[in-house]
């Protein structure tokens, strides 16, 4: 077997060093009658050609995204990442380091994730940011835990624009709790989560641009949350609009938690992806996570290490602000990478690009008679079709058309919901692809 | 200065002042906000020229101070941060508990197809099922190696899993009108994730001592169950390296006591294909896809933790998950109340999917055996070959994947095992995992995994030894004031924490490229 170095005389020899006559005795505290008393319904080890040919035949059954015109965001986004990034993660010394818990050896790694932290905290205009989290959605779900804390309260109410699986990934991690509200869908980008707010509610969790695409205005928000105590997490799952939208952090965020798949990152049918966390500087030690800090070495030279590790469950257990015992250390990297490459000129771009692509999206399919219930998006719109849209999507997809999500996928069972189309735009979305589907739903409509 | 034939530094005060590691090919690296600037790019994109309309009147006044990079700097920049790095490329990794084996190159290149790497998560069903079946041959052979009835494969890391499988165990509590069951039983030895997700959970957290072989007694279990115990949490392997020999004993006992068992996986690769958690009678189990079927590190993640469920729990795992209707697989997405909800966006780490069902295909049934048959044999091996110098806690019988010593070999020298692990460094190795399992003093746990050739473990035993020799001959200095041969030398955590500097500031920093 290719992976394993050891001959035959090897293992003789190693099994005569030990005084065993037989690798079978090293396994003699397992009960007899579980030890290799079965036969897997397995294969046996391949070549590589042969691994390969099967997983090709598997990739080869799947629909890419570059393979034909394609529309389809609600909190993953396709777009471009620069050769450099792909190249440079797959060194190996970025690749197969473990966690940087001996920091003479690891450097590399946590001066990127001080980098990385500087970079999101710039971002999204917050005092301080993590090393990441596993993605968006567990992101805020750590977020709203974060905020009871803090607060020592417990009512958390969620807009009505936020994804919807992000909602259900909240609400399964505080099942059982009380105190959590989740308000109604919301198309059109109604809200009326500030008559809600109490003084016994902990926190308020507004998504921008939402998941129907609209952008929100979340500073009265901040004012109306700080005045009963409250605080005010932002989502943001396309971290590209940063580039053209004013921060969450000087809108009065407190805590704000986003999905950066967009930089660095591909689809890969949702994951790993890279969630960010990022806080006023007081609630630091609330935070979950990994967290890199600066230090010196003995002779006074800078260097980085993991830091406040007492709120984390290796050191505190049963006491510690969260189980978390990763970040998703290389999806930082490529994260980080890509924002590096691109910069503070080369993000606003980016997304006045998308924003952009966007207009042309959201003009094209207004033209062709065509609902858009959008006043306000980034790169992302809802559409009311005449009729229920999964089925439409469904058979633009039989025309080799990626037409969006259709919202009942994610909200089954809810009437009002069932007609609503989200597409997304890119800077990868041509005029071309915009003509091919505006002309496919007309066709499909007609 | 004064130095020996391997360039270290022979006294206290030549050791002071001493620039760390070989500066010729590892230069300190700038941060990226004292070499980039805004005017700089490493992507060219055109300015087009947008309305403000649609912006809500959101559109950013502020500047951002993301300082870029043209293509080269990047490169470099990164190149040389890299360096600054140990790697499984690059030498062994003795890490106990973490299972630090070689990262096949296929599985990179298989993750990369467009058809895996280019696959939007909320795409129709009906264009992604070669992505579904990615996931049903995973599930297959996931369960396969367990003996389970079910999987979750969404679970994004182990301790993700863990709060999966505990979640599992508390529904069916609560949907057999058991949800006064507020213990969960976890042995001292446990990882800190363990009674970190009992208390997330809201379970109240009762340890339980080992005897004196480092293993749990089916009696100690027996005496802490009752009516208010939820599961017990247990590792197996053990993290002291140990097989559970009373396992089934236990589980039957925590089930006759109407509880559940959930077993810490973590230590899987010291026993796949050889033997099946599900005969041993657990619930619930996570798999660490990073740790067991070679997934990448990645300096911290990503990970990935599917979780296999007896048929117990089954009715109770979260969504999505799969079902087979003829050719077509579905991808459940909603589910009834008994099902326990969601755990993350979409349908977890499919790039991690693709890279361990490489590695099953690579190795198949055979060659996974095989590889835990090595991991055995080569921390037996270690054990053997040290424990005449190094001290065993719970010896006198072999161990499984991994070995743990004590201290104890380190009295009275003034070396503790902290500075024992950094000279390791000054040898070129990376430490083993250190005072952990809280179960012994000072431990210092080997996992050599079966990615180590003869010649390597060899080495790495030569190494030891000399160092240890060392320690007890009384070269203090050699272990307290090291390392002095890597990138930087001890680093200052107190200060880290104390003072809290958790981002680049142009007052804190050095904008060079500006000045």
């Amino acid at each position: 077997m290719r992976y394993l170095p050891h001959s035959a005389a090897d293992r003789q020899h190693m099994l005569a060093t030990i005084g065993a006559s037989s690798i079978d005795d090293l396994f003699a505290a397992v009960p007899a009658s579980v030890l290799g008393t079965f036969s897997p319904d397995l294969p046996g080890h391949q070549p590589e050609f042969a691994v390969e040919a099967h997983m090709r035949g598997l990739a080869g059954r799947n629909h890419a995204a570059g393979d034909g015109p394609f529309f389809v965001g609600a909190g993953a986004y396709r777009h471009h990442v620069p050769a450099t990034v792909d190249h440079l993660i797959q060194r190996s010394e970025w690749l197969t380091a473990y966690t940087p818990y001996q920091p003479e050896i690891s450097q590399g790694t946590l001066q990127m994730l001080f980098e990385f932290q500087t970079q999101v905290a710039n971002l999204t205009g917050m005092d301080v940011a993590n090393a990441s989290m596993y993605d968006g959605s567990t992101a805020t779900a750590e977020a709203v835990l974060m905020a009871r804390r803090i607060t020592r309260k417990n009512k958390v109410f969620l807009s009505g624009g936020l994804h919807p699986q992000y909602r259900d990934t909240v609400v399964t991690y505080l099942a059982g709790e009380g105190g959590l509200e989740c308000l109604s869908p919301s198309p059109e980008g109604q809200g009326d989560i500030i008559d809600h707010i109490d003084d016994d509610t902990a926190a308020i969790v507004i998504q921008t641009p939402d998941f129907y695409g609209h952008i929100r205005n979340v500073s009265h928000l901040a004012e109306a949350a700080h005045a009963r105590g409250a605080l005010l997490i932002v989502v943001v799952t396309e971290i590209v609009s940063l580039g053209l939208l004013e921060a969450p952090g000087a809108l009065g965020a407190d805590i704000v938690v986003a999905e950066g798949q967009s930089l660095g990152n591909p689809l890969t049918f949702g994951g790993p992806y890279v969630g960010l966390l990022a806080c006023r500087e007081k609630f630091v030690r609330q935070m979950p996570g990994r967290l890199c800090g600066e230090t010196v070495d003995a002779d006074g030279q800078r260097g980085f290490v993991l830091t406040l590790s007492t709120r984390e469950q290796h050191i505190r257990r049963e006491k510690a602000t969260s189980n978390i015992c990763t970040n998703s250390g290389l999806c930082a990297l490529a994260f980080s990478i890509h924002l590096s490459l691109l910069g503070e000129k080369g993000l606003t771009r980016l997304a006045k690009l998308n924003h952009a692509r966007a207009i042309a999206l959201a003009d094209a399919l207004a033209d062709a008679g065509l609902e858009v219930l959008n006043g306000t998006f980034f790169n992302e719109m809802t559409v009311r079709l005449p009729v229920a849209a999964a089925p439409v999507v469904e058979a633009l997809a039989g025309r080799g058309i990626l037409a969006g999500l259709p919202v009942s996928r994610l909200e089954p069972g809810k009437p009002e919901v069932e007609n609503l189309l989200v597409l997304a735009a890119t800077e990868l979305t041509t005029d071309a692809d915009i003509a091919a589907l505006v002309a496919a739903l007309k066709g499909e409509l007609a | 200065m004064s130095m020996n034939t391997q360039g270290r530094p022979t006294t206290p005060s030549a050791v002071k002042g001493a620039a760390a590691g070989p500066a010729a090919l590892l230069p300190a690296e700038p941060l990226l906000f004292e070499i980039g600037d805004r005017d700089h790019s490493g992507v060219d994109l055109p300015d087009v020229e947008i309305p403000d309309g649609r912006l809500g009147g959101l559109r950013r006044k502020s500047e951002l101070d993301l300082p870029g990079l043209t293509e080269p700097e990047a490169m470099r920049h990164y190149v040389r941060l890299s360096r600054r790095n140990y790697s499984i490329d690059s030498g062994m990794y003795p890490l106990g508990s973490c299972t630090m084996k070689h990262n096949p190159r296929l599985n990179e290149k298989m993750a990369r197809l467009p058809g895996f790497a280019d696959v939007h998560p909320l795409q129709p069903v009906s264009t992604v099922q070669g992505a579904l079946g990615v996931m049903e041959q995973l599930g297959h052979w996931l369960m396969e190696l367990t003996n389970t009835a079910a999987v979750a494969l969404s679970p994004k890391a182990g301790a993700h899993g863990e709060l999966c499988g505990m979640m599992a165990i508390k529904t069916a509590h609560e949907a057999k009108g058991q949800g006064h069951r507020t213990v969960v039983l976890v042995p001292e030895s446990a990882h800190g994730t363990n009674p970190a997700t009992a208390a997330f959970l809201g379970y109240s957290v009762k340890s339980i001592d080992a005897n004196e072989n480092g293993t749990v007694d089916v009696e100690a279990v027996k005496a802490a169950l009752g009516d208010d115990v939820a599961a017990i949490m247990l590792t197996n392997p053990n993290t002291c390296g140990l097989f559970e020999s009373q396992i089934i004993e236990i589980a039957r006992a925590v089930h006759e006591a109407g509880a559940y068992f959930y077993c810490d996986g973590a230590n899987f690769n010291a026993i796949m294909g050889v033997v099946r958690p599900g005969d041993l009678g657990i619930d619930a189990m996570h798999i660490n896809l990073h740790k067991t079927f070679s997934t990448p590190h990645g300096g911290g993640g990503p990970g990935a933790g599917p979780v296999v469920l007896s048929e117990a729990l089954a009715p109770h795992a979260p969504v999505p998950f799969l079902r087979r209707t003829g050719e077509a697989i579905e991808l459940v997405e909603h589910a009834d109340d008994t099902a326990l909800g969601r755990l993350t966006a979409f349908h977890g780490q499919m790039g991690m999917y693709v890279r361990a069902l490489t590695y099953m295909l690579s190795h198949g049934a055979d060659g996974l055996a095989q590889a835990a048959r090595d991991a055995v044999l080569n921390a037996n091996y270690i054990k053997a070959r040290l424990q005449d110098v190094f001290s065993a806690p719970f010896n006198g019988r072999p161990v499984m994947h991994e070995v743990l010593f004590d201290d104890g070999f380190l009295k009275g020298t003034g070396v503790s095992t902290l500075d024992f692990a950094k000279a390791m460094i000054d040898e070129g190795l990376h430490p083993m995992t250190m005072y952990f399992p809280l179960v012994v003093h000072g431990a210092m746990l080997i996992e050599p995994t079966e990615s180590e050739s003869l010649q390597t473990l060899d080495a790495f035993i030569a190494t030891m030894r000399e160092l240890a020799a060392d320690a007890r001959a009384g070269n203090v200095t050699r272990f307290t004031a090291a390392p002095v041969r890597a990138p930087l030398r001890r680093l200052d955590e107190t200060r880290a924490a104390r003072q809290p500097r958790l981002k680049w500031t142009a007052e804190t920093g050095d904008r060079r490229a500006a000045e």
